[in-house]
């Protein structure tokens, strides 16, 4: 057999895979070459040592206290330089880039559902540029999975009720797996997929098919649909705050704590508008636990994203109502 | 040297005919025992028994695995078997082989006591570990469970179908027999030591036993309480762990891996304790550093309480508390690696012989060593993203849990199967067998760190076709294993009627164990012994039989 037909490695296909390999590589190398040389000590002693009518006792020796120390202390450093190189990789990893293409996952009893903010949704297919940092935000509509693509080195669990981001680069144009890699049921291992990188080009054309319009512009149809124009004007005339402006601000909340509107607390803002209501708003917003599914909320996140990049005119504060209307009919996010 | 040897040392009157083993007869005798000794034969009996269960379902997947394609077992039945073999494999054999069935037999003798210092106690524990045993095969038969051995949440309380509760409630009552051994051997320990039997006269396994209990007591009762959290949100649909009820999914992993990463010290640090013994006794040698690899058992068991996250990197844990996790993951390494050096030092200017349970204690060093370097790869934090939740992992567990602790419960098996029965084993089968394990192991689980870092995730019914020739290679493996394993049976019965009588030290080894006769006699030691030696005093006994010489 061809040592081609036998590969050890996945083939590399993002900016991570490299570094991943690299590390995998030299801790196979170092750890390879220290359990080696124990192996070949073990069998040289039980050779050279072996008990025979002339050997029949061993010869005792005091153990030389350098010795043991020596083996804890080279060991306990190595560690450490393994762990600061993985922590390293693991940071790095966390940090995702502020050009990130943003794509929306969810996991679902066995399937993967993928929506791009152009409004394209694919299942158990992801189409991605090459060479663009991708931002996946990524939930699960019931149990655990975990979205994980060998290629790229890189996975995270997705978990019902909560957002979670995971980034790569793809390095590579072509077709590569996705698959499930925390046991969710039955099909289990038919929640597998593939996602295909695209030259840039390639990707324009594709994404300018077939779409019903671009996620966030589905989102203000769904906001539309459960009527949160209602409270949530443009202005600050309404019973719940203005949402321009308000995703990535701080917002400050009755209890006067302070928290960054991120995905989660959108999120939670949406299924469970009383668990953190905003300073200076009353508790009036129903919720909609149960009620919007879990793509409908991907577009809402959208639009709110997509509010969230737009500027107030000066002077106005969306959070907090304006003095001269702030009456007790006031509605929370 | 005269025409004595070390087979001589032993301390026993004149050969008496009553031993445990005669002294009573009948099936209640057995079973309303409070022998340790019996009591110990009968967790051989019924672990060995779950052991061929849990093999079985372990046969069945690697038979399934063979294609790509889910073609033998439906995905449901697969999902059954994977889940029934962990379950089966990690709370019906590994948890209580070593402890239970060799510590129970061997470590009040080890310490010249008569029994456990619970006696009762010690029955009361078998029968929890049968009730949920009996518990397990009923479910088994009537329709088994698919949630994995971790019951991972929301899962296992609101969309498994399958026998979920009575599982769990099996788990939790086999936790009550894990939780009583443990409290059993430490007061054993700390209570029951022979005259002169200081704590640094221990033989090692007692430290590991000792080790082990601790965690036992204290991790098990984490398990049992995260087991009746999750019957009650199952059961009454109480928001503890499912999101959609208020609850936290991450809230489980936390709590089942703070009993679950110490339970992995549970099954491996009583294996550390075998391989001490046997290689003291087939070195003829003081274990080099003693007091290191003592301590070593008791930092294993304080840090195996503080790395749990180490399985939930990719969970949705803070970036900063996975970096802690890690670090201190890397820390619980360096106990286990001073256990590797010190054994291997040991072997220096030895006499080492190359029997049967030296064997397996070497295939032990070599495979725990490839678990434990694995770990490190595991522990890293960029690395365990890309590996965790694959077959990498799957290799890794069964290097430590298989080729550490079924090895060294193996080798102990070997090793006092002379003292348990009195007779002699095969040595030239025995040898054979060990042999095939440690191939069969290497074939089926070597190729699963490969098929691990190309991507094939764990609990996979049908796979990509790329991965097909490795999982061949891993059946086939499983089938020399199989073999393996089957030998053993075999002439461990026929021993018991044609194996050569075996005397009382048939190793020449040091250790109380060896001083009475085999069988032991109901009360271990006709007289309480006295001991005057530091465990694995070679020299001491030298002189012992050279004065005997001159007497």
């Amino acid at each position: 057999m061809m040592l081609a037909d036998f590969p050890l490695f996945p083939e590399q296909a993002s900016s991570f895979a490299r570094d991943v390999d690299t590390f995998y590589i030299f801790l196979t190398v170092l750890c390879g070459t220290v359990s080696v040389l124990i192996f070949l000590v073990i069998f040289y002693f039980a050779i050279k040592y072996r008990r025979t009518p002339q050997n029949e006792v061993a010869q005792e020796q005091e153990p030389p206290k350098a010795l043991e120390i020596a083996w804890i202390v080279i060991p306990f450093f190595i560690f450490m330089g393994i762990f600061v190189w993985g922590a390293w990789l693991y940071f790095h990893l966390s940090r995702v880039p502020d050009d990130a293409l943003d794509i929306y996952a969810t996991g679902k009893q066995w399937m993967w559902k993928f929506q791009h903010p152009s409004g394209q949704r694919e299942i158990n297919t992801l189409h991605v540029p090459v060479n663009r940092p991708i931002r996946v935000t990524l939930a699960s509509e019931d149990v655990i999975h975990s979205l994980f693509f060998p290629n790229f080195r890189t996975k995270a669990d997705a978990l019902p009720n909560r957002y979670r981001t995971m980034w790569f680069k793809a390095t590579k144009t072509g077709r590569y797996h996705i698959f499930c890699a925390e046991y969710c049921g039955t099909q289990h291992s038919g929640m597998i997929g593939w996602v295909e990188v695209m030259e840039a080009a390639d990707y324009q054309r594709w994404m300018a098919g077939g779409a019903e319009g671009s996620l966030a512009s589905q989102g203000e149809k769904v906001f539309q649909k459960y009527a949160c124009h209602t409270c949530h004007t443009i202005d600050a005339t309404g019973r719940g705050p203005v949402l321009i402006g308000v995703y990535g601000s701080t917002v400050t909340l009755s209890d006067n704590t302070t928290l960054k509107a991120d995905d989660n607390y959108i999120r939670e803002s949406i299924l469970n508008p009383q668990a953190k209501l905003v300073k200076g708003f009353q508790p009036l917003m129903p919720t909609f636990q149960g009620q919007v599914n879990e793509e409908d909320l991907l577009k809402l996140l959208a639009y709110v994203k997509s509010l969230g990049a737009m500027r107030l005119p000066p002077g106005a504060a969306p959070q907090q109502p304006p003095a001269a209307s702030a009456t007790s009919t006031r509605g929370t996010p | 040297m005269t025409g004595a040897t070390l087979h001589d040392v032993h301390f026993i009157e004149p050969a008496r005919t009553r031993n445990y083993l005669n002294v009573d007869y009948g099936v209640w005798s057995w079973l309303l025992t409070r022998d340790h000794k019996r009591i110990g034969i009968l967790y051989m009996v019924s672990a060995s028994l779950l052991f061929i269960i849990g093999g079985f379902f372990a046969i069945m997947m690697r038979i399934e695995l063979l294609t790509p394609e889910g073609d033998l077992l439906t995905s449901d039945t697969y999902n059954k078997f994977f889940t029934m073999h962990g379950i089966v494999m990690i709370f019906f054999f590994l948890i209580p082989s070593i402890p239970a069935v060799l510590g129970n037999f061997i470590l009040p003798i080890m310490i010249g006591a008569k029994d456990l210092a619970f006696p009762k106690l010690n029955l009361l524990s078998w029968y929890l570990y049968m009730i949920a045993a009996v518990m397990g095969l009923v479910i088994i038969i009537t329709g088994g469970v698919d949630t994995g051995w971790t019951f991972y949440t929301p899962f296992s309380t609101q969309y498994s179908n399958t026998h979920v509760f009575g599982t769990t409630f099996a788990a939790f009552i086999v936790g009550f027999s894990s939780i009583l051994t443990g409290l059993n051997f430490m007061v054993t320990v700390h209570r029951m030591r022979a005259p002169g039997l200081s704590w640094y006269r221990l033989p090692l396994f007692v430290w590991a036993i000792y080790a082990t209990s601790v965690v036992q007591l204290l991790a098990t009762p984490v398990l049992a309480i995260t087991l009746v959290l999750l019957m009650i949100e199952r059961g009454l649909g109480v928001g503890i762990f499912d999101p959609a009820l208020g609850g936290d999914p991450l809230l489980y992993q936390h709590l089942f891996w703070f009993y679950s990463h110490p339970a992995v010290y549970i099954m491996i640090l009583p294996a550390m304790g075998v391989a001490s013994e046997v290689v003291a006794a087939f070195t003829r040698k003081k274990i080099f550093g003693y007091k290191f690899v003592a301590f070593s058992s008791l930092a294993i068991a304080f840090l195996g309480f503080l790395v749990w996250a180490h399985h939930m990197f990719v969970a949705g844990i803070s970036v900063y508390a996975a970096m802690i996790f890690a670090f201190l993951s890397f820390f619980v390494a360096v106990p286990s690696a001073i256990k590797v050096f010190n054994w291997t030092a040991t072997l220096y200017r030895a006499s080492v012989s190359w029997n049967t349970p030296m064997l397996y204690i070497l295939g032990f060093i070599g495979l725990f060593t490839i678990g434990g370097v694995t770990g490190l790869f595991l522990a890293s934090l960029g690395l365990d993203i890309h590996v965790t939740d694959t077959y990498f992992i799957v290799a890794h567990f069964h290097y430590i849990m298989v080729g550490g602790a079924v090895m060294a419960y193996f080798a102990g098996l070997h090793y006092w199967w002379p003292k348990i029965t009195g007779r002699m084993y095969p040595e030239w089968w025995a040898r054979l067998a060990a042999l095939l394990v440690f191939v069969g192991f290497n074939l089926t689980f070597f190729p699963q760190f490969l098929l691990g870092y190309l991507g094939m995730p764990r609990r996979y019914h049908a796979y990509a076709p790329e991965f097909q020739v490795l999982n061949v290679l891993s059946t086939a493996g499983a089938s020399v294993l199989a073999v393996g394993y089957t030998l053993p049976l075999i002439y461990f019965i026929y021993s018991l009627r044609f194996g050569r009588k075996a005397g009382p030290n048939p190793w020449g080894a040091v250790g109380l164990e060896w001083t009475t006769s085999s069988p032991p006699p109901k009360e271990n030691f006709h007289e309480t012994p006295v001991v005057t030696w530091d465990a694995y005093d070679y020299p001491a006994m030298m002189k012992a039989v050279g004065d005997t010489q001159n007497v």
